[in-house]
């Protein structure tokens, strides 16, 4: 039980998709200038990764070695259209404003890393769990930086006016900034710099160290 | 080891793999359809009012966008003799204004036009006979307060679909949105952008002469037919102009629009 629930929380801080793997940020700058928006698409993502790793989990011990990634691109593009539709079912705004994104979760690196690298070797439990905890890293990553975007992007949340506007009468003049990707960039940034800060054992090793200083005899 | 990597295997998983998959996803598809029709249809209602600038997103929610259609008059305009069809003849051609949708009369030949090449100016390829407005009718006149054209054309990938709004000289815009498009988020869809529809009410689309005077510009604006182009999608901002050329023109709604105008055209 101790296993399960270090594979659900261990992708939350101790091995987070976006700030450590440094994956899935493409629709994290994309997607997070509203709240609202932001935690359907961490609702979406989190169940495509539950459920591909779900399925492909269950399924691994019959798959072909040589057609294993188009088998696993099938199951989450599958899962992909179908959230789109129950989206467009129950929330059509929000997937009219999510747009292409939703589709894009096909394409997202946590999705398919995961499926490739635990679902492939793990039992469906582990695996779902697994999908699971790391959609959960990436949703709790996306809400923080939704939500200092829209506060201080349009000074609300969630829709509701938090800070009152210069141009609505209050004190408070909006960030434009925040409302474009770079913003979440930056705080992305800001986050893992923060996280690594306090958990030295994420700091990765430079890969790459220039020479010291050579004199020009010693080249030629 | 051997048999699960097998031509037979391989072909075998693959075979149930797209089965399963194609009766999941057809079978959402089809079980949520006509909620995701209900939603599309308040959708579009909602950019014929907000076009029309009766709908306020401060004020209005989702609940009285039905309330607040019941304000319009659908009305069917026959486009070929540009006049409105009576009731008898609707009951004839057996089209209900209130259910009728142009859009599944342009795969029928009795119902709409091939256009041909030069005159097909936002490159439609065919045209409807019979159109849907939703007017507004004047208080105590004969005319009305806002007319609702439907408009539709190429931009950069796709046909985009959405409504212009008139006031009562059938000139003056009240408002224009967009309800469907493939343009790309950020850039051609930003003609979805409140604030870039904000620029054209109090626009007027001929000029003195008649001429469709409206002009999508790139940078500084100015006068009463011009607009402010979009940043990074010239082509959507082209094709935003050529839908009101076409439908503001000739083959458009301008023929019908004529009998509004105070002073003609």
């Amino acid at each position: 039980m101790s296993e399960l629930r270090e594979i659900l929380t261990r992708p939350i801080l101790a091995n987070n998709p976006i700030a450590l793997q440094i994956l899935g940020i493409c629709s994290a700058l994309a997607i997070t200038t509203s709240l609202r928006v932001t935690l359907v698409m961490c609702v979406a993502l989190t169940s495509v990764t539950a459920f591909s790793n779900l399925f492909i989990s269950m399924i691994r011990g019959y798959m072909p070695g040589n057609i294993r990634i188009i088998i696993q691109m099938t199951i989450i593009a599958s899962l992909v259209i179908t959230v789109d539709q129950f989206l467009q079912a129950f929330a059509y705004e929000i997937s009219k404003s999510l747009s292409v994104f939703v589709g894009l979760i096909i394409t997202n690196c946590i999705v398919m890393g995961r499926a490739e690298a635990f679902a492939m070797k793990n039992p469906p439990l582990p695996s779902f769990i697994d999908g699971l905890g790391n959609g959960l890293g990436y949703s709790m990553i996306l809400i923080v930086v939704g939500t200092l975007r829209e506060l201080f992007g349009s000074g609300s949340l969630l829709g509701y006016q938090v800070l009152p506007l210069i141009e609505q009468g209050g004190w408070y003049q909006a960030n434009g900034m925040m409302l474009l990707s770079p913003s979440a960039f930056f705080i992305i940034g800001f986050l893992i710099w923060g996280l690594r800060s306090r958990r030295t054992d994420q700091v990765e090793q430079a890969d790459y160290r220039p020479a010291p200083h050579t004199a020009p005899e010693e080249v030629f | 080891m051997s048999s699960k990597d097998s031509v037979r295997q391989t072909l075998l998983v693959a075979f149930l793999l797209c089965l399963v998959c194609s009766i999941v996803v057809s079978g959402t598809a089809v079980i949520l359809k006509p909620m995701q029709d209900d939603n599309k249809l308040l959708d579009r209602q909602k950019n014929i009012l907000a076009a029309a600038g009766l709908f306020d997103s401060q004020v209005h929610t989702n609940a009285d966008v039905g309330m607040l259609f019941e304000q319009f008059t659908p009305l069917i305009v026959d486009l070929d003799e540009s006049r409105l069809v009576s009731e008898n003849e609707l009951d004839a051609l057996g089209i209900d204004p209130v259910t009728y949708d142009p859009r599944d009369a342009l795969t029928d030949p009795d119902l709409s036009n091939a256009l041909p090449r030069d005159e097909d100016i936002a490159n439609i390829k065919r045209r409807v006979r019979y159109t849907t407005v939703y007017v507004v009718a004047e208080d105590g006149g004969t005319g009305f307060e806002t007319i609702v054209l439907p408009i539709s054309g190429y931009g950069l990938w796709g046909i985009l679909y959405g409504y212009l709004a008139l006031e009562g000289d059938a000139n003056t815009v009240t408002g224009i949105g967009f309800y469907e498009l493939k343009e790309t988020p950020g850039l051609g869809a930003e003609v979805m952008n409140p604030r870039w529809q904000g620029q054209w009410p109090g626009k007027e689309i001929y000029d003195g002469n008649g001429r469709v005077a409206i002009d999508v510009v790139q940078g500084g604006a100015a006068g009463d037919h011009e607009i402010d182009g979009l940043a990074g999608a010239t082509l959507t901002s082209r094709g935003v102009e050529n839908i009101i050329q076409f439908w503001m023109g000739e083959n458009g709604f301008r023929p019908f629009l004529e009998q509004f105008r105070p002073s003609g055209i």
